[in-house]
């Protein structure tokens, strides 16, 4: 059974590549919401520290004013915790940054099922679902610390907002340092033939150690990860969907709306066959250590294998 | 278009703008004033009494205060102006018209469908437009981020925003007003249109009438509680806001607004202090009361 290297975490990943990044790009300037010692903003303040702009806890505030940052040809790095972005400042992102489709960067830290403790306001898990709605809003959600590193490297020129969904704990290592992230492009991460598991972010991971559980019970996964949920790869869903006939989904993340929906929105129309959204079932969070989280909300890599073997035994046949 | 306009337009190319008096700007805020009802009344909807308000001061700005170019709107030197106060859009679309960044037929073109001018000011598609705005509070943080922008790149244009009293009530303007002071933003010129009614408002003793939202020194107070250089100012009286503004510029090391006194549909005597004006289409006979009161038959109609 293969293991994953253990990774750093996200955040670090993304606070080291932004302040790689502003040593050659003169555009980037970063705008914290008071988390950067959480979202590792404090490693771009360190290094450059008049490019670095602290809003204090004015989340709509900030979002506003980067988009004013954005008419002058900046490109403006906003980071604070994802609820605070998505849903505390949602009016500002619609109006000011999707709709004039400004250059604005938004970094949704602590995103998901693990934000250390915190419990039901800073669990965010809604937040693919509400930003994948917003029009000309592009979503991206990276797997580890290399697809980070990619991820950012190719939002930096890609014009226009979006978001990147950022998480808290230690991830495990997904890929190797010759993988090159594109916007919109799905990438196979496993072969099979049993059933087609599409994961997106950080259940990526888990999603594999689950293939790898149920390889030893004779059941042949075929991994894809979607790292851009918004545009979705559309021919490589339904590519990767008709190689086994049945699909599942699985995220760190609701039920409604997010991968699971988009999967379901795309095949509904292109590929329609059996599928099982698993994920996040339409609850909010609680507080707890990351292990008992995801063990409860079932999806740990253990319940994640069960959740497929229980779809196949059901008796699903492939479409 | 007037005679009046097409010499307006032109002169606008040419002249340096300081040419213009006090007196010639409250007459371009006059006849701006019936432009703005007649392309309300031709488009059946929109506000009246906000844009009323704030036609001396936008005046002002756009003939006498601004550094812009209509024939280069986006010009990247230029002094930026945004409209927080959003729903006041026919009033800066009206100015933007008679500066020369479109024809003055297009007002005829509010809201209506595919038009560039729309009901709140959106800057993908209207030149001259800076900001979009609309949902209260947001212009003024997006005038606030210019303005931080600006001086991280270092570029020495100014940067003006105009809120309303009621906008005030929004909780984003005083995030902003707490950043911008942090940041000693004097590169920016806030200017509040305290028209002393909002769409609705509180209750005064009948339903007709409505309470100020900011009674006194209320707003003034709270500004300069947050650290903002305050100036007050009657918002109709060219020659004061212009001398002001001149004030507001020389301030260094700390933001500056502009508490403009106004009146709600200023320049009609039946829409003064009514709320009712805050949105509403003029029946005909109003609308030949406004244009007799503005002057329209002297000069300045269509």
């Amino acid at each position: 059974m293969t293991t994953l290297a253990p990774g750093k975490a996200l955040r670090v990943a993304f606070g080291e590549t932004i302040a790689e990044l502003a040593r050659t790009d003169p555009r980037i300037v970063v705008l914290d919401g008071d988390t950067g010692s959480s979202t590792r903003t404090d490693i771009f303040e360190n290094e450059h520290p008049d490019r670095f702009f602290q809003m204090g806890i004015t989340e709509q505030n900030m979002l506003g004013m980067a988009a004013g940052m954005a008419t002058l040809g900046l490109i403006p790095i906003v980071s604070t915790f994802s609820c605070f972005i998505v849903s505390r400042a949602h009016d500002p992102i619609r109006v000011l940054i999707a709709q004039p489709k400004l250059n604005v960067k938004l970094m949704g830290g602590y995103a998901g099922l693990l934000a250390g403790m915190t419990g039901k306001t800073h669990l965010m898990f809604d937040d693919i679902s509400i930003m994948r709605a917003m029009a000309n809003m592009t979503v991206v959600a990276p797997a580890d610390e290399v697809e980070t590193r990619q991820a950012l490297k190719a939002i930096i020129d890609y014009p226009g907002p979006v978001y990147v969904r950022l998480t808290r704990p230690n991830s495990p290592i997904l890929f190797d340092d010759s993988y090159r992230f594109e916007v919109g492009k799905a990438v196979t991460i496993r072969e099979g033939k049993d059933v087609t598991v599409f994961g997106t972010g950080t259940q990526t991971a888990r999603a594999f150690v689950a293939a790898e559980i149920l390889a030893e019970e004779g059941i042949s996964v075929h991994l894809v990860h979607l790292p851009t949920i918004k545009p979705l790869d559309i021919e490589s869903v339904v590519e990767a969907a008709r190689k086994t006939g049945r699909v599942v989904t699985t995220e760190e993340h609701t039920i409604v709306g997010g991968l699971g929906g988009a999967i379901a929105e795309t095949l509904g129309e292109h590929a329609p066959l059996p599928m099982k959204r698993h994920g996040l079932q339409d609850v909010f969070g609680e507080s707890g250590p990351n292990d008992a989280l995801l063990e409860k909300y079932g999806i740990s890599p253990e319940k994640t294998a069960d959740a497929i073997r229980e779809f196949i035994s059901q008796g699903t046949q492939p479409g | 278009m007037t005679n009046e306009d097409a010499e307006l337009k032109g002169a606008s190319m040419t002249q340096t703008l300081s040419q213009y008096s006090a007196a010639e700007i409250a007459d371009i805020a006059r006849r701006a004033r019936i432009h703005i009802l007649e392309a309300v009344a031709h488009a059946k909807g929109g506000h009246v009494g906000g844009p009323y308000s704030a036609a001396d001061m936008l005046a002002a700005l756009y003939f006498r205060v601004l550094n812009v170019r209509p024939e280069e709107p986006n010009w990247p030197d230029r002094d930026r102006f945004v409209l927080s106060k959003g729903h006041s859009s026919i009033a800066l679309y009206t100015m933007l018209a008679m500066r020369g960044f479109f024809p003055i037929e297009e007002l005829k073109t509010f809201d209506s469908i595919n038009s560039r001018l729309q009901g709140h000011p959106d800057m993908t598609v209207t030149p001259g437009v800076d900001m979009s705005s609309g949902s209260l509070g947001l212009g003024f943080a997006g005038a606030l981020g210019i303005a931080l922008g600006a001086r991280a790149m270092q570029r020495d244009f100014m940067t003006y925003v105009m809120l309303g009293d009621g906008e005030c009530n929004e909780g984003i303007v005083w995030e902003g007003a707490h950043v911008a002071t942090r940041y000693a933003l004097d590169n920016l010129i806030a200017i509040v249109d305290h028209n002393k009614l909002q769409q609705f408002g509180w209750r005064g003793e009948t339903t007709a009438e409505r309470i100020t939202p900011y009674t006194g020194s209320q707003l003034a107070d709270r500004w300069e509680a947050f650290g903002w250089q305050v100036f007050e100012v009657d918002g109709h009286d060219v020659q004061a806001f212009l001398d002001t503004i001149n004030q507001a510029k020389a301030v260094q090391g700390s933001p500056v607004v502009l508490i403009a006194h106004t009146i709600k549909g200023k320049g009609v005597s039946y829409m003064e202090g009514d709320y009712t004006w805050h949105s509403r289409v003029p029946t005909e006979e109003e609308f030949a009361i406004a244009m007799q009161e503005l002057g329209a038959a002297e000069g300045g109609t269509t």
